[in-house]
């Protein structure tokens, strides 16, 4: 984890090894520059490019597909919210991103690429290096991903020392700075605060201050507020928006909250058993959804913007284990309209189509069914 | 009473296991009343001289009543004293002072002999459904286990009426026999709602019944609750703290705050013309699944919000008076000097403000 990390030996004042990484860095970019040539593959222009991502872990029940060919980019500046239900993949999807699985225990193939680099084909040191500096995470729960042992800036100063030649002076200055900047009243004395000390909603400021530490130019928050009260919610989120106008850098939020994502999200991903089911701007995901799944959601949950229906429109069933994915749609177990298909549903995978701009969905039904469909259930829910 | 169900709550069907018993009071009618109820946990020091060195004030004169076949909601943040009141309702925590009544009767410090059969008729469901069920024991057992318990005589004995209720809640009658380990979230969630219905209860308290569940899995479990109610006639009260689920199951609502009930009205009343300044706080910090609109140079617009500032104070040190006014904008003197009572400001709506908003 990005603070569990001590200082490594040869860091700072030799540069031997830094310098001899380095080197071995050029090649290894210089050689997928090369096999990149060869496949035809385009160059990665986004900050944040990441290609065909599967993510599989064997376990003695069977091979578990918790991430099955993920694709999307994202720029500095943008917010993008991850949607999903438990067991959807969503969160590693996220550790993927960050390197936090086992080398040992985890099937990882596919192209990560930050800044141009392939994280998933790049060393352990390497991705050390930019994970906490150049990428850094916001857990769910604060109580828990914070070290009880250790006061708040101690934990805050950490991964600030371990990026920086800097002093520990400095590094608690640094930390009271972040304090302040995440609206922690009296920064100066609650830095020497444990974590027992700070209530909910502080912990999470404290978090966040955490993954700024350094900077980073992609910030994953993975449920950022889903143990918060809705005040403190709304709060966090602020604060979340906030400091990236001010940073300018990249967001990826991962939450089963469809309310969240719309206050935060410019553009949205539903995922469903490991798989993308819709991609868009979170203008064409609210307005006119294309998946059945992002439908159910959408009809799972009472909105208080609209009237009150007399009946939650819910999907039927459970989400698929994945370990034993439905073949052919995932969905389609589940699904009102798998019918429609005409059998395709229950043996073809349905592939990423466009639908529109920038609109991407996984369904066999036509376009226009699926405009069709929405706009009779978006009638009944208004 | 405001806001009744239009359906016509009859006790349930005759076929449905349980034995026979009084009929509740008629649809309308209070069937329970809570007065002045107040819960104080006392602060304990020492090892061997225990005393007590504060009050947690969980729950602080606390007055509703619930219609039979009503639904009542109470809402608010984490330590506001409503899971608390919950408990109070069911008698697992014994009040500290105030009254509660229960189909005509006080069952406010009723002895446990004397409470058990009143037991049948008030049944909780609770939050989390991994740990609210036994993994030892099988799918049978747990929801017959109350008829046990009561020592009642199921008409079609004890295994029909399991299966015959677990249909009645979306189960397969098959799973008779299985661990609930082999169950996901939302299906334990409906053996636990089975093993609430096997004494046919007047009454259900239904403490964050799908907090704990997946977005999907929620509406199943909302819908259910409002098809069981229909159909049994049963009257609910459910603590949650997500007000749109509240809005879209409850009739009538309550909104606590440290320990104080700030607000009581009809759903629809409460949500276009809250009174009270925190229940208008916490409309405004719901976020809402609408795509927002962008402002000229691109940005997303933002949602004008009332941004409450700080956190919940203590329960341990209450601020005096109206307990709201640290973080209210429009707090004056008064609210810092008197306790606001919670008045009737429209028909059917109570408040307790000394400046109520939409009057």
């Amino acid at each position: 984890m990005a603070g569990g990390e001590g200082p490594r030996k040869g860091d700072g004042a030799g540069g031997r090894f830094a310098r001899r990484r380095a080197r071995h860095r050029s090649t290894m970019e210089l050689e997928a520059h090369a096999t990149r040539e060869r496949t035809g593959e385009a160059e990665p222009s986004a900050m944040l490019d990441i290609r065909d991502l599967h993510i599989h872990f064997p376990t003695d029940d069977g091979l578990v597909k918790a991430v099955d060919g993920m694709s999307f980019t994202l720029e500095r500046g943008r917010t993008l919210g991850i949607v999903g239900e438990s067991g959807s993949g969503k969160s590693v999807t996220s550790l993927g991103i960050l390197g936090l699985y086992h080398r040992g225990n985890a099937q990882i193939s596919g192209k990560i690429y930050l800044d141009g680099e392939d994280i998933v084909a790049a060393d352990q040191a390497r991705v050390r290096e930019l994970r906490g500096s150049k990428m850094a995470m916001i857990f769910q729960d604060p109580l828990s991903s914070l070290h009880p042992y250790y006061t708040v800036g101690n934990q805050i100063a950490e991964a600030y020392l371990i990026h920086n030649k800097v002093s520990r002076k400095a590094a608690r200055a640094h930390a009271v700075d972040l304090l302040k900047r995440v609206g922690i009243p009296q920064a100066a004395s609650r830095v020497d605060d444990y974590p027992h000390q700070f209530s909910g909603g502080m912990r999470q400021r404290a978090m966040i201050a955490m993954a700024l530490s350094c900077d980073p130019e992609l910030l994953i928050a993975d449920e950022p507020t889903t143990a918060l009260d809705v005040t403190v919610q709304a709060q966090i989120l602020d604060l979340i928006s906030d400091l990236q106008q001010e940073y300018g850098s990249a967001v990826i939020m991962i939450t089963h909250d469809l309310g969240v994502v719309a206050e935060l999200a410019d553009d949205i991903l539903v995922m469903y058993a490991g798989r993308m089911a819709e991609y868009g701007s979170g203008e064409d995901t609210f307005t006119h959804p294309g998946h059945p799944y992002t439908w159910g959601l959408l009809g799972s949950m009472p909105r208080l913007s609209r009237a009150r229906l007399e009946r939650l429109l819910s999907i039927r069933g459970t989400p698929p284990s994945l370990i034993n994915v439905p073949a052919g749609c995932p969905f389609h177990p589940r699904c009102d309209y798998a019918a429609r298909t005409n059998g395709r549903s229950e043996t073809e995978v349905p592939a990423l189509r466009p639908v529109g701009p920038g609109h991407l969905v996984a369904c066999h039904l036509s376009t226009d069914e699926q405009r069709r469909i929405w706009a009779e259930r978006d009638m009944v829910a208004s | 009473m405001t806001g009744l169900r239009d359906g016509s709550p009859g006790v349930g069907a005759s076929e449905q296991p349980g034995q026979a018993r009084a009929d509740s009071a008629p649809p309308g009618e209070a069937l329970l009343t809570v007065t002045g109820l107040t819960k104080h946990f006392p602060v304990m020091r020492g090892i061997i001289f225990r005393h007590a060195v504060g009050q947690v004030r969980a729950v602080d004169d606390v007055s509703f009543s619930v219609a039979s076949g009503e639904t009542l909601g109470i809402v608010g943040e984490s330590g506001c004293g409503k899971t608390t009141t919950a408990r109070m309702i069911v008698r697992l925590i014994e009040p500290t002072a105030g009254q509660i009544m229960f189909d005509g009767h006080d069952i406010t410090h009723l002895r446990q002999g004397l409470m058990r059969p009143l037991r049948r008729e008030i049944q909780m469901i609770f939050q989390d459904p991994y740990s609210s069920l036994n993994p030892r024991h099988t799918v049978g057992t747990i929801v017959g286990a109350p008829w046990r318990l009561q020592k009642v005589k199921t008409e079609k004995g004890t295994k029909q009426s399991v299966q015959e209720l677990l249909e009645l809640v979306g189960l397969n009658p098959e799973h008779y026999n299985r661990y609930p380990h082999e169950f996901s979230g939302g299906q334990r969630q409906r053996i636990g709602i089975a093993r609430t219905l096997a004494l046919r209860p007047k009454l259900i308290v239904a403490d964050e019944p799908v907090s704990a569940l997946d977005v999907s899995i929620q509406a199943q479990v909302i819908n259910l609750l409002e098809d069981l109610q229909n159909e049994l006639g049963l009257t609910y009260v459910i603590i949650a703290h997500d007000l749109s689920v509240i809005r879209h199951v409850c009739d009538r609502v309550a909104v606590m705050y440290l320990g104080h009930l700030v607000e009581l009205a009809g759903r629809d009343d409460l949500y276009a013309r809250p009174r009270h300044p925190y229940t208008v706080a916490l409309l405004s910090a719901v976020p809402s699944p609408e795509p927002v609109g962008r402002t000229a140079d691109g940005r997303r617009e933002r949602r004008e919000r009332i941004l409450l500032t700080g956190d919940v104070p203590s329960p341990l040190d209450p601020p005096p008076a109206c307990r709201f006014h640290t973080r209210c904008w429009k707090a004056q003197d008064i609210c810092k000097t008197q306790q606001p009572p919670l008045v009737e400001q429209a028909p059917g709506h109570f408040a307790a403000c000394h400046f109520p908003e939409n009057s």
